[in-house]
């Protein structure tokens, strides 16, 4: 294994990390909408049903960034572009 | 992990590989029709069996979430939302068969998408003719065409990555943890005189049950219905126009 080849895989193993702190964001956002549905359901117990499922959808929608994310990590982790590059 | 495995290839064109998602997905469809044609033998009108009282109740829910989702006059898109709804429920819940899910591959998911993508530009279309579509992408101010055209190619993009990302994470964090906890279980045992005890994973037993009820179940049931849902919205606004 040559010099180049080390580097670039060190290289996209960190990439691959740095991606996942996208994971930060929608974990902040998620975090926030289900307080607003905990506050939603104390002031309307009846409405639980709806204020549950409107929250998992906005929840699965908001995740879509830290997804995006993931998807270049596994990327640069099982099928790397910059190696072929090599 | 590793991507679908090959299972067979077609001698066409040198060789069309047919992998693991194709054949599973296949064998659900085909149990999915099974399935769909044994509910619906000799429907009555009175005297119902129990099996057309199941039939009906699933008819209904679907047509009821599309109702309050949609508004009424969209039943006609029922056939196709049903039908992605099992099929992307099933495919994500063949993970606890031991079998690779077939929508951890972006291939599926993105095919899915990209036919609710000409879905949704057809319906717009319909509503409100060639012109107003392509004038749809000038609107509010002409200079703004290229973020239009980016956010509509966006739709069925982030739509994919999202199913086909979130049944992937779950794939990759399980087979991490059976991992892991091979590895835990041959250090608890590396004492143990007997060659074939040492080599049984312990630990693997019991605790990926608990994981597994996020990741295949929990995760599984709201993919499927994200998925129909984001169709549905779509499918409405370019409807409504």
């Amino acid at each position: 294994m040559g010099l180049e080849r080390a580097i670039v895989l060190a290289a996209s193993a960190i990439g691959a990390g740095l991606a996942m702190i996208s994971g930060v964001g929608p974990g902040i956002g998620q975090g926030y909408a289900a307080g607003k549905a905990a506050e939603s359901v104390a002031r309307q117990p009846e409405a639980k049903g709806d204020i549950t499922s409107t929250m998992l959808f906005g929840c699965a929608v908001a995740e879509s960034t830290a997804i995006y994310g993931l998807v270049i990590a596994l990327i640069l982790l099982f099928a790397n572009p910059l190696v072929k590059m090599l | 992990m590793t991507g679908p495995r090959i299972i067979f290839r077609i001698p066409l064109f040198g060789g069309i590989p047919v992998t693991e998602t194709i054949v599973n997905m296949w064998i659900f469809m085909a149990l999915l029709c099974a399935l769909a044609f044994w509910l619906t033998r000799d429907l009555k009108l009175r005297n119902i069996s129990k099996r057309q009282i199941v039939a009906e109740k699933l008819v209904l829910t679907l047509d009821s979430l599309i109702e309050n989702t949609m508004g009424p006059g969209h039943l006609k898109f029922a056939p196709y939302i049903g039908t992605l709804f099992m099929l992307s429920i099933v495919g994500s819940l063949s993970s606890l068969l031991g079998l690779r899910p077939y929508t951890a591959d972006l291939n599926v998911t993105l095919g899915w998408a990209l036919v609710t993508f000409f879905m949704i530009q057809v319906t717009s279309i319909k509503s409100r003719g060639v012109g107003g579509w392509l004038h749809k992408f000038i609107e509010p101010v002409p200079f703004i065409l290229p973020l239009n055209i980016v956010s509509e190619i966006a739709s069925p993009v982030s739509m994919s990555f999202r199913h086909f990302g979130n049944i992937a994470a779950g794939m990759v964090i399980t087979s991490l943890l059976y991992s892991a906890l091979a590895a835990a279980s041959a250090v608890l045992l590396h004492l143990v005189p007997n060659a074939f005890i040492r080599s049984i994973p312990i630990l693997q037993a019991g605790l990926p049950a608990v994981l597994s009820i996020y990741f295949d179940l929990f995760t599984s049931f709201l993919q499927a219905y994200i998925i129909c849902m984001l169709t549905m919205v779509y499918v409405k606004n370019a409807a409504e126009e």
